[in-house]
């Protein structure tokens, strides 16, 4: 895994020109033609050698998070996808929170603040699986990682997408900035 | 929600080995092909069909918004069940919201908000708390914990 996901969300890297260019012409997928970064950089008219080694950069420096197909995971048959929500003692909740966010059916994994009362869960784990009792074998495993630092949790079930567009990391009017 | 579809031990075998590591080199679909002694050709048709009947809703890179200065936020809303439409339609405006899903809990609307900059956020937060009456529980991520990333197909 790369390891620069492991730095912290806010951290910022900058970025120059020729990498916003190349994040604007790829953050919609990469060409599916032989040499897909020599048709890039043909599109932005620099080298395929630079094309290549400004996404090795920002691969490298956490930019990129990775290369490769995104799965939509109702297609793959994941449909029952639960939020399970915790509420994790502050001093372990880093500890806790790498050992989850490893478990090969945890898709995302993050510390958030709580609201009180009516909201008092740190950590955040979507679980995806088949079914709904799959999803609570899964938690119910999560709980006995967490044994005692496991001060409540809940399991919060998406019933209706009511909105789902791409993000869009990068604009092209940004880059008249 | 799409249906799961078909799949058969090459399309299983592409989608697992290629959720991260796409090769960074000349003719990287070769390389791939060669982890499964196919051809190029077979390789690439195969991404197509799978981005095509949805089974992959995208391939490239990955980019991580915040390392690039922009922001994002989890948010929630108690949405009382007889405004529920009309509190969707009021959020779902908002061009910077990306994702909204109904969601089964008191707080039953949670949605993720994207900006260019961090100070965006608490402007469209405090939008939206304007045009519904409703108070926006902000969840913005404190942390991110090591992420497998991998969905078995």
């Amino acid at each position: 895994m790369n390891p620069s996901s492991q730095k912290k969300p806010q951290q910022r890297t900058n970025t120059d020109d020729i990498d916003r260019q190349i994040i604007v012409a790829t953050q919609n997928g990469l060409p599916l033609v032989t040499k897909p970064y020599k048709a890039v950089a043909k599109q932005l008219g620099i080298s395929s050698n630079e094309v290549k080694s400004r996404l090795k950069a920002m691969l490298e420096n956490g930019i990129i998070r990775r290369i490769g197909v995104v799965p939509n995971h109702y297609r793959l048959g994941y449909i029952a996808n639960g939020m399970s929500v915790w509420d994790v003692d502050d001093e372990v909740i880093d500890e806790m929170g790498e050992r989850i966010g490893a478990l090969d059916y945890v898709t995302h994994c993050y510390k958030r603040p709580r609201h009180l009362p009516v909201w008092p869960y740190n950590l955040f784990a979507m679980v995806h699986a088949k079914t709904r009792s799959e999803v609570e074998e899964k938690v119910a495993a999560i709980a006995a990682i967490l044994a005692g630092a496991d001060r409540g949790h809940d399991i919060v079930y998406s019933t209706k997408i009511l909105k789902k567009t791409g993000l869009r990391l990068c604009s092209p009017k940004e880059m008249e900035k | 929600m799409s249906n799961p579809v078909t799949l058969d031990d090459l399309d299983r075998k592409i989608i697992n080995a290629l959720q991260g590591g796409f090769p960074i080199v000349d003719k990287p679909f070769n390389e791939v092909a060669s982890w499964f002694d196919i051809d190029t050709k077979e390789v690439i048709t195969r991404i197509k069909a799978l981005l095509e009947n949805g089974v992959l809703s995208r391939f490239g890179p990955l980019y991580n918004s915040e390392r690039m200065g922009g922001a994002v936020t989890l948010a929630a809303l108690n949405v009382p069940q007889e405004r529920y439409e009309e509190v969707t339609r009021l959020v779902n405006a908002h061009t910077e919201v990306a994702h909204n899903y109904a969601r089964t809990h008191p707080l039953n609307m949670w949605f993720v908000i994207a900006t260019e900059t961090p100070e965006q956020i608490a402007e469209v937060i405090s939008q939206i708390e304007s045009e519904t009456g409703l108070q926006v529980y902000d969840c913005p991520k404190q942390r991110e914990y090591f992420i497998g990333l991998r969905l078995e197909a």
